[in-house]
C-alpha cells in the first residue's frame, strides 16, 4: 500500500522536482524503516502543542501545576505553560470549554456535570487526579459560641473530633424557629465541597435541598433546612465576616485563614467525613487530548513528577512547596497560613492544632490515579441531591465515568516515566490488573460503606436524599 | 479665511497672556508652598487614621509600609526579569538540542511563561487604555462633526447618545466579553481576547464625552467664519477641513481629556472585574490572596493609578494646549 501511494506520488510530480524527491523519498524510507517499529510502540513524540494556558483558582491543591512550573517538569517535556488564577469556577469552565485555557485544576465534579449537560455542557475528560483531602467546614465565631456547648470534651477540655452536625443541628433549629434563613457557603454546585458539606449536614440531620435541574431549580434548595449557596474559594471569609454564611465548606487556605483572621473555627476536615476522598483534576477537553496526543501525555508525565516530589520523603518538600504557593501569583496567602494545613497539622479553633498528617495527599494512595470508582461516588451524589432528575441504570454510571475518566492516559504516562527511571514504579497501581475500581470503601463519617460497583444500592443506602424511583 | 481664524486665535492669546502675567507670578509661589503643605498635612492625617483603623488582614496602610511595599514590588520586577533571562537560556538550549536530534524542526522563541510583574500591568493598562481611547476617538470625532453639522441628525441621535452616555462599564462588560469571544476566533490570535474586552469597554464608555463636547464645538461655531465659508462657496469636505475642524479643536480636546479620565477609570475596573491583566486585576489577585502584605500592596496601586490618571490628564492638558487658539478653554 505504502508503495502504491509513492509512486501515484512520484508519477504526479514534475521532471524538474523529482531528482530533488528522489533523494528526500529514499531518506524518508530508510529513517521509516529504521524506527517506525519502535516509534509506533514506545517513543513518545514531540509534544503538538507547545504553547499551553492553564487556570487554577487560588486553593494549595493547585500546588501540582505550580510545582511543575517551578521545578521545570513542563519544560522538560517542551511544554511552555503560562499558569493564570481564575476569578470563579464557572469562568474556569467556561475557559477550558472555549479554548482560552488549554487545561485547568477543577473540581472532581466539574468534568462529569460539563460532559451530561449539568450546566454548560461540553465533554471534558481528566487523565490525572490532583489530590486526596484539603477541605473544611468552617462556622462563624457566632455559630461555634452557640454549637459548643452541645459537643463532648476529652479530658483536657478540647472537643472530641470528629464533631458531628448533629451537634449543629439545634442551632439550626432555633434560627429556623425564628425565622431566620440559615445560610452556608460552598463554591460550586458540582464541587466536592457541596457534596461534602451536604454528606455532613445530612448525616447529622439537617436537610441540605435538592435540585430540580428539569424544573429550572438549580437552586438546590427545596425542602432545604439549611440554606446553601455560592460564594468563590477566596471571598469565603470576606463573606463570613460580612455575616451573609453563618459557615462554609472550601478549600485551603481559606479555613485557617478565617482562623488566623479570627472569623470563624474550622469544625471538621472532609479527611473526617470520608477518609482519603478524591479532591480535584485536572481538565482538558476530549477534543484536546484527541487532537493533541503527545502533548496530553506529557503534560500529565510533568503534573505527576509533581504530585511525587510534593509528597516525597515524608512531606520533606512541602516547606518549599508552601514558600512557592506563597507567591502573588498563586494561592499568594501568607506563610503561615499555608504552612498550617501543607505541613501536616490543621488548627481547628484558635491553638487547637491537631495533627492531620494526611490533610492534604498530592501522590501516596495512589492519590493521582483517575479511579472510575472515584467518579462513580460524585455521580451518585448529583443523583442523591436530584442533579441529576431521572433514575438511571448502574451501566450508565459507568459509562459516564468511563467518558470522563482516563486512566489509560495516565497509565501511558506513568510507563513511559516508568521506562525513562524517571519515577519508582512502587508508588503507581499495577497497571496490567488495575480495574479502576477500588475496593469497598468504610470509612465515611456515618458509617455508610461505599462500593463503587453498585451505584445504585449505593444511592438508596442514606437516610436523606432521593432514592430510586424518587423525583422532585 | 485661514488667516482670519489665526487672527483671532492670536489676539484672544495675547489678551488672556497680558491679563494673565501678574497672577502666574503669584501663582508660581501658590503652586510649590500650598500643595505641599497640602500634601504633608494629608499624609500625617493619613498615617495617624491608618494607626487606628484594625482590618481582619492587619492595621491599614499608612504611607510608610506602601513606601515599603513599592520597593519590594519593584525588587519583585527584577527578580522577574533575572528568572526570565534564565527561562531564554533554557529554551534555546532545548531548542538546540532538539535540532540537533531532529534538524527538520524549526526552532521558535516563546514569550517568557512567568507571572506580570507590577510594572508589567502598568503597561499593559497604560497600553489597553490608550488604545481603547484612540479607537473611542476615531469614532467619535467624525460622529460629533456630523452631528454638530446637521441639525436634524443630531435631533435623530442625540436620544441615543443621552442615552449610552450613563451606562456604567460593568454592565457592558458581560456583552462585550460574549461578543467578543463568539465573533474574535482565530488560532493564532494577534491580540489576546482579553485585551479586546477591555479594550472595547473602555471604547464603549469614554466615546460619548467626545462625541457630545465634537458636536457642540461644532455646532457654536462663529457665524462669520461659517458665512466666510459660504462666500468662498467651499466643498463641504474642505468646509470641515479648513473652517469647523480649526474653530472646534478646544472643544473637541475638552472632550478627549473627560473621555481619558472616563477611560481610565473604567479600566481599572473592567479588569477587576473581568480578570483581564493590568492594574485593576493586580489589585483584584492582592484582595483574593489575603496576605498580610495585601492591603499595603493594593494601596501602592491605588497611588500608582491615581498619579498615572493626573499624568495622562496632564499630558491632555499640554496637547490641548498646543493645538487650541482658544487657551481660555484650557484649564
Amino acid at each position: 500500500m505504502q508503495v502504491s501511494l509513492i509512486k501515484r506520488t512520484w508519477n504526479s510530480l514534475t521532471k524538474a522536482s523529482k531528482k530533488r524527491a528522489a533523494l528526500a523519498s529514499v531518506a524518508a524510507l530508510s529513517i521509516a524503516t529504521m524506527f517506525v517499529p519502535q516509534a509506533t510502540a514506545e517513543e513518545l513524540g514531540y509534544p503538538e502543542k507547545e504553547e499551553l494556558k492553564f487556570g487554577f483558582i487560588k486553593l494549595t491543591d493547585m500546588a501540582p501545576i505550580a510545582i511543575a512550573y517551578e521545578k521545570g517538569y513542563f519544560e522538560d517535556e517542551g511544554l511552555y505553560v503560562t499558569i493564570e488564577a481564575q476569578a470563579n469556577w464557572k469562568v474556569l469552565l467556561n475557559g477550558v470549554i472555549d479554548g482560552s485555557l488549554d487545561g485547568a485544576h477543577m473540581l472532581a465534579g466539574q468534568p462529569l456535570a460539563a460532559t451530561m449537560g449539568f450546566g454548560t455542557k461540553a465533554h471534558i475528560i481528566t487523565p490525572f487526579s490532583m489530590d486526596l483531602n484539603g477541605n473544611g467546614i468552617t462556622v462563624s465565631n457566632e455559630i461555634w459560641k452557640q454549637m459548643k456547648p452541645n459537643i463532648p470534651k476529652m479530658a483536657d477540655g478540647r472537643p472530641v473530633h470528629p464533631i458531628k452536625a448533629d451537634y449543629l443541628k439545634p442551632v439550626v433549629e432555633k434560627y429556623a424557629s425564628e425565622g431566620k434563613p440559615f445560610n452556608m457557603g460552598m463554591v460550586f454546585p458540582v464541587s466536592t465541597h457541596n457534596y461534602e458539606l451536604r454528606y455532613w449536614l445530612a448525616a447529622g440531620g439537617i436537610h441540605p435541598g435538592y435540585y430540580a435541574p428539569h424544573k429550572g431549580d438549580v437552586s438546590g434548595q427545596i425542602d432545604a433546612e439549611a440554606l446553601l449557596s455560592v460564594t468563590p474559594p477566596p471571598q469565603m471569609p470576606a463573606t463570613l465576616e460580612a455575616g451573609t454564611i453563618y459557615g462554609y465548606c472550601v478549600g485551603e487556605p481559606w479555613n485557617q485563614q478565617a482562623v488566623f483572621k479570627g472569623i470563624g473555627v474550622p469544625v471538621i476536615t472532609d479527611y473526617e467525613i470520608w477518609k482519603d476522598n478524591p479532591e480535584k483534576v485536572f481538565g482538558i477537553t476530549a477534543e484536546f487530548a484527541e487532537k493533541y496526543p503527545n502533548t496530553t501525555i506529557r503534560l500529565t508525565r510533568a503534573l505527576i513528577r509533581a504530585a511525587i516530589w510534593l509528597d516525597e520523603n515524608n512531606n520533606a518538600n512541602r516547606p518549599e512547596a508552601v514558600k512557592i504557593l506563597s507567591q502573588s501569583n498563586y494561592v499568594g496567602a501568607d506563610y503561615d497560613v499555608i504552612a498550617n494545613s501543607m505541613t501536616g497539622t490543621f488548627e481547628y479553633e484558635k491553638g487547637d492544632k491537631r495533627d492531620v498528617p494526611d490533610f492534604n495527599v498530592f501522590f501516596r494512595y495512589n492519590a493521582t490515579y483517575p479511579y472510575y470508582s472515584d467518579a462513580i461516588w460524585y455521580l451518585t451524589q448529583m443523583r442523591r441531591w436530584g442533579q441529576i432528575a431521572d433514575d438511571k441504570s448502574d451501566d450508565w454510571y459507568f459509562d459516564m465515568a468511563k467518558k470522563v475518566y482516563r486512566p489509560d492516559i495516565y497509565a501511558q504516562a506513568a510507563k513511559s516515566l516508568i521506562k525513562e527511571k524517571l519515577v519508582d514504579p512502587a508508588g503507581f497501581p499495577d497497571f496490567a490488573t488495575e480495574t479502576g475500581f477500588k475496593p469497598e470503601q468504610k470509612e465515611f463519617i456515618d458509617g455508610v460503606s461505599y462500593d463503587g460497583t453498585k451505584p445504585n444500592a449505593y444511592i438508596d443506602s442514606f437516610k436523606i436524599g432521593l432514592k430510586t424511583g424518587d423525583k422532585i | 479665511m485661514t488667516t482670519t481664524t489665526t487672527k483671532v486665535a492670536k489676539m484672544n492669546a495675547l489678551q488672556l497672556n497680558n491679563a494673565q502675567f501678574k497672577s502666574i507670578l503669584q501663582k508660581a509661589t501658590n503652586l510649590v508652598a500650598l500643595p505641599l503643605i497640602g500634601i504633608v498635612v494629608f499624609l500625617l492625617l493619613w498615617s495617624m487614621a491608618a494607626d487606628r483603623i484594625d482590618t481582619s488582614l492587619g492595621k491599614f496602610p499608612g504611607p510608610s509600609s506602601v513606601v515599603t511595599q513599592a520597593s519590594t514590588l519593584y525588587d519583585e520586577h527584577v527578580a522577574e526579569r533575572e528568572k526570565a533571562t534564565a527561562f531564554y537560556e533554557r529554551q534555546e538550549k532545548r531548542n538546540a538540542e532538539r535540532v540537533a536530534k531532529d534538524p527538520n524542526y524549526q526552532p521558535k522563541i516563546r514569550k517568557y511563561t512567568g507571572k506580570e510583574t507590577f510594572f508589567d500591568q502598568i503597561i499593559t493598562s497604560l497600553i489597553t487604555v490608550m488604545s481603547g481611547f484612540l479607537l473611542a476617538a476615531l469614532i467619535a470625532v467624525p460622529l460629533g462633526i456630523a452631528i454638530g453639522l446637521n441639525k436634524s441628525l443630531n435631533t435623530a441621535v442625540n436620544p441615543i447618545v443621552q442615552l449610552f452616555k450613563p451606562v456604567s462599564p460593568l454592565a457592558w462588560l458581560p456583552l462585550v466579553t460574549m461578543v467578543v469571544s463568539a465573533v474574535y476566533v482565530s488560532p493564532e490570535p494577534v491580540v489576546p481576547k482579553s485585551f479586546l474586552n477591555s479594550m472595547i469597554t473602555v471604547t464603549l464608555c469614554c466615546i460619548w464625552p467626545m462625541v457630545i463636547n465634537t458636536s457642540v464645538g461644532v455646532a457654536s461655531i462663529d457665524k462669520d467664519l461659517v458665512n466666510v465659508s459660504r462666500v468662498l462657496r467651499l466643498p463641504a469636505l474642505k468646509h470641515v477641513q479648513k473652517i469647523v475642524l480649526p474653530a472646534s479643536v478646544p472643544a473637541i480636546f475638552t472632550g478627549m481629556r473627560l473621555s481619558l479620565g472616563v477611560a481610565w477609570m473604567v479600566l481599572i475596573a473592567a479588569e477587576m472585574l473581568a480578570q483581564n491583566p493590568g492594574l485593576g486585576k493586580f489589585v483584584w489577585d492582592e484582595f483574593q490572596n489575603g496576605s498580610s502584605d495585601s492591603l499595603s500592596r493594593i494601596m501602592t496601586a491605588v497611588i500608582v493609578i491615581g498619579f498615572i490618571g493626573f499624568l495622562l490628564d496632564r499630558v491632555m492638558l499640554q496637547l490641548q494646549r498646543v493645538v487650541s487658539w482658544d487657551k481660555a478653554g484650557a484649564h
